[in-house]
């Protein structure tokens, strides 16, 4: 194999898996270590950078980081990169003279957003300090989009969403709430020099068996329903009720029901428990508010009895893999089970959906109705029209929505300045040695064996009783010290240099999780991953391989787990090893360096 | 700071025969210098006590005084052992071995404890052929007093101070050949590809086995006109062969292949395959194994590999024909025959 080129950044960036796997690249060790040392306003600023809403995804994030997390591979849990997030949120001291502070000096451009969510006001928050007016449109009185409408207030306080929503309304957005947009046409007209659609994916989808129509008054679509709770329309439901789906959406849903009056709220699901599409954490937190979840059971129909709903059958399946090795539901033939049912909560997915979008403006659509947009700069078929968020791809989660706001924002600025929207801006990375002596770092080094913390929630009955006391308490400092310092340091980067290297084996003798080999060198990756100390099975993770050693050899690493712990560069005796904090951050619009 | 050995080891870290994943065999963190060739050997014996599904109760582990001495605090943390007095571990060792003939003794010393202040005892455990392992970590100086010349730092050469050496080395494998020794090798710290199935052998040798292994000495001895520095034993190395351990062999026969590749079989059943890289040598032939020694040493080259072998060999105990059972297994008739049995020596002594 050719020696691994560590000049380029992505080399290293992908050694931090879980800063790798957040969609916006958020530098996660970096602020966790931050949080270690009480340095709460800082690590907040890093998150506000990367993901506009800490306090928000401290509580709610998707967290695709953490299944990324090299601790899951040498032990049983993940760091609790999420809740950390909260804990630098929760504590952080005055952050708002850190941010831009305006009035900016306008450059005379002007950027419509369609829709209120994570990713116009990421797109708001990148472009108005570059001077550009921004005009935010929404139907609803307040911004935040589904972060307002869809996620429950015991799960997110509506004071952490305001806070953060304004942040960026402070920054000089002007606001067209309650402001339904019927027509791209119109918005266009408006000789707006670029126009943003975050509009998400707002169509929840129906369930078309019999009964619908005559139970109409008690069958709800899921993501309708928890809006009409969230904008205090709706404040009870039936005593027994019925949450058709098996996503998040629909533990949302179950929970409150709990809160308005559900006192016999099951979660019925076509899946096997397992497969279901809900974070397994929110599966726990229903069922430990004594909500059933009852998998592998189809919905037939709804019943109806003098004109009410009754309930509802199911049908009876399980799983079965054919040959083709595609899992498919088969029904048992067992008869009909039937489920009382005062209220159903339909819960089986969202949609995009753009009806105010004339066909006629050049924009295009693909088979499946969702707009053509190019995947890396978020540009429509028409030049001056970005998509970002749910509304570009089909429904995700927030921190997507947030990395594609960044991008699309690039786009947009790319674009008022004429310049190529594929000349996109490199990172921003940076690499400085941590060696402050003989066995001192400058990160800490040593590697706790403490098992992941549990975050403390509220008493049950009072969580229940009051739809807005928000179940989840935080850490509280001490414990996010703790659950801190399980963090890996995956940042500080392990770099060898093969001239000063004298080949003493004292890295591949100390090494705790044998990741360090001598070898010769083999012609391909298969053949060098088989003659490891210990064989590097996991292929998603890449091999360091140094240059040809004065005996022939090469020195090869498995990054796959690797303590980051700095013994190999402690015990090298020639400092051919060291411990190299690489920082990495995706650069925003505006901050090109030129 | 860390002094800490984080806990975490690789999750898929291979077990051996008796369910042991290879950190069952470790020590304590080594506290020797960066990048010292002692802990490479530690780690060799840690591997080829792994490898041979050593339980680790089986094996005692003998020492002296110096920085090679310190060395089994770091490694087989789980098996008996002895730091003794300076130079001191051939004496305690047979004591040990008298009492207790079914453990492994692995007996580790450095330049200063065998061929300074130990000379005495060394010579006289090799006469005596006592079934052993007697691994040196040889590094030609003091490093535990700052680094000044030890009786194996060869003359003309050049130490960290810039100060030639005048006084002629003393060759601990050459020695232990004129002495009869039963096995002797040479390594390098440097090489466990080489290290790892001499370890095993001698582990499986009926008798004395000596492995001297050079093992630089990073802070005091790896300087330019150092003959036992990295770069220099890796520039002057000559192997004798490369080996191959053989755990367990059905149907072997100590025979001469044609070509260079030779099988030795010891006494278990167990053999090293040799591939001889010098056809003017023949392990199993003392005279040879001398000459080849004093070729090499006449070029300047430092011979290393399996240098003699005596497969069938008779230890202290057939020597002087003591039980076959170890003494803590024997009961107090067999222990205290009494006074008629002390009487019947006596009256053959009259």
């Amino acid at each position: 194999m050719k020696p691994t080129d560590i000049k380029n950044p992505e080399y290293f960036h992908k050694v931090v898996d879980c800063q790798h796997a957040c969609p916006a690249h958020t530098p996660v060790p970096e602020y966790i270590r931050l949080i270690a040392q009480e340095r709460y306003t800082e690590a907040y600023m890093i998150n506000w950078d990367s993901n506009v809403f800490p306090g928000v995804l401290g509580r709610t994030c998707d967290r695709p980081c953490e299944p990324a997390c090299r601790r899951g591979r040498v032990e049983e849990e993940p760091v609790a990169i999420c809740r950390l997030k909260r804990v630098a949120a929760d504590n952080k001291g005055d952050v708002k003279k850190h941010m831009p502070q305006g009035p900016f000096p306008p450059n005379g451009k002007k950027i419509a957003l369609i829709g209120g969510g994570p990713a116009s006001l990421t797109v708001a928050r990148d472009l108005a300090p570059l001077g550009y007016e921004i005009h935010l449109y929404d139907e609803q009185k307040l911004g935040g989009g589904f972060m307002r409408s869809q996620i429950p207030a015991f799960r997110l306080p509506e004071s952490v969403l305001n806070e953060e929503v304004n942040y960026i309304l402070d920054l000089g957005i002007h606001t067209q709430f309650n402001t339904y947009v019927n027509s791209l046409k119109e918005i266009l007209d408006k000789k707006y020099d670029a126009v943003f659609i975050g509009t998400g994916a707002p169509k929840g989808r129906d369930l078309d068996i019999p009964g619908r129509q005559e139970a109409a008054a008690n069958i709800h679509i899921g993501i309708n329903w928890l809006s009409s709770v969230a904008f205090e329309h709706t404040d009870k439901i039936g005593k027994k009720v019925i949450v058709l789906g098996g996503g998040n959406t629909a533990m949302d849903c179950c929970r409150t029901a709990r809160r308005l009056g559900g006192e016999q709220v099951k979660v019925v699901v076509r899946s096997p428990f397992a497969e279901m599409k809900a974070s397994p954490w929110e599966k726990e937190d229903a069922i430990h508010e004594d909500i059933p979840i009852i998998d592998n059971h189809v919905p037939k129909s709804f019943v109806v009895e003098n004109g009410k709903l009754t309930g509802m059958q199911f049908e009876k399946v399980h799983a079965v893999v054919d040959e083709n090795g595609k899992r498919k539901l088969v029904p048992t033939g067992e008869a009909l089970v039937f489920i009382e049912a005062d209220d159903v909560l339909v819960a089986i997915g969202q949609e995009n959906s753009f009806p105010w979008i004339e066909r006629d403006l050049g924009l295009e659509f693909d088979q499946w109705g969702l707009p053509k947009v190019d995947e890396a700069t978020y540009v429509s078929t028409i030049p001056n029209v970005f998509f970002g968020g749910d509304a570009a791809f089909g429904p995700k989660n927030v921190i997507t929505a947030v990395a594609q706001g960044h991008q699309a924002a690039i786009s947009i600025d790319l674009f008022c300045k004429k310049e190529d929207l594929h000349n996109r801006p490199a990172p921003y990375v940076n690499l400085i040695s941590q060696k402050m002596g003989i066995h001192e770092w400058a990160y800490d080094s040593e590697v706790t064996t403490d098992n992941r913390y549990i975050v403390p929630q509220a008493e049950k009955n009072l969580t229940l009783s009051d739809r807005k006391k928000e179940v989840e308490l935080g850490y509280d400092g001490l414990t996010g010290f703790k659950e801190a310092e399980r963090c890996l340091n995956c940042d500080v980067q392990t770099i060898f240099t093969e001239s000063k290297c004298i080949e003493c084996d004292a890295c591949v003798d100390i090494c705790p999780t044998s990741c360090i080999t001598f070898t010769e060198n083999a012609e391909t990756e298969t053949d060098l991953r088989a003659r490891l100390k210990v064989h590097a099975t996991n292929l998603t993770q890449d091999l360091y391989v140094s240059d040809v050693l004065a005996t022939k050899r090469v020195m090869v690493k498995d990054e796959n787990v690797c303590l980051h712990c700095g013994l190999c560069a402690e015990r090298c005796p020639t400092a051919a090893w060291d411990m190299q904090k690489f920082f990495y951050n995706t650069t925003k619009a505006g901050k090109v360096c030129h | 700071m860390t002094y800490i050995r984080p806990k975490f080891r690789h999750p898929e870290l291979p077990k051996n025969k008796l369910g042991y994943t290879i950190n069952y065999y470790e020590g304590a963190l080594s506290t020797l210098c960066a990048g010292c060739g002692h802990d490479s050997i530690s780690a060799g014996i840690v591997q080829a006590c792994y490898e041979m599904n050593i339980e680790p109760h089986r094996l005692a582990k003998m020492s002296g005084i110096g920085c090679s001495s310190k060395t089994p605090a770091y490694f087989l943390s789980n098996s008996h052992g002895f730091n003794s007095v300076h130079g001191r571990m051939p004496s305690v060792a047979t004591g040990a071995n008298l009492g207790n003939r079914d453990l492994i003794y692995l007996g580790v010393s450095g330049d200063g404890d065998t061929a300074s202040i130990g000379m005495g005892q060394f010579v006289h455990v090799i006469r005596r052929n006592l079934n052993m392992v007697y691994i040196v970590m040889n590094n030609g100086c003091y490093g535990l007093t700052k680094g000044q010349d030890s009786a194996t730092a060869d003359a003309g050469s050049k130490n960290k101070s810039g100060n030639i050496n005048l006084f002629e080395s003393i060759d601990l494998a050459s020695l232990s050949l004129e002495l009869g020794a039963t096995f002797v090798a040479q390594s390098f710290s440097g090489d466990k590809t080489q290290l790892i199935p001499l370890i095993k052998a001698a582990m499986k040798h009926p008798g004395f086995a000596l492995i001297n292994v050079i093992s630089p000495c990073v802070t005091f001895n790896n300087n330019v006109g150092s003959t036992k520095s990295y770069d220099f034993v890796r520039e002057h190395i000559e192997a004798t062969s490369t080996l191959d351990f053989v755990p367990e062999m059905q149907e072997i026969t100590t025979s001469y292949t044609e070509g260079s590749s030779q099988q030795v079989k010891l006494h278990d059943g167990s053999a090293i395959n040799l591939h001889k890289l010098s056809s003017a040598w023949d392990p199993m032939d003392r005279q040879s194994a001398m000459n080849a020694m004093m070729n090499a040493k006449n070029k300047g080259e430092i011979l290393t590999g399996l240098i003699y072998i005596e497969p069938e060999t008779k230890d202290l105990h057939d020597l002087i024909q003591t039980t076959a059972t170890p003494l803590n297994a024997l009961g107090k008739k067999e222990l205290c025959p009494g006074a008629s049995a002390l009487e019947e020596i006596n009256a053959d002594l009259r």
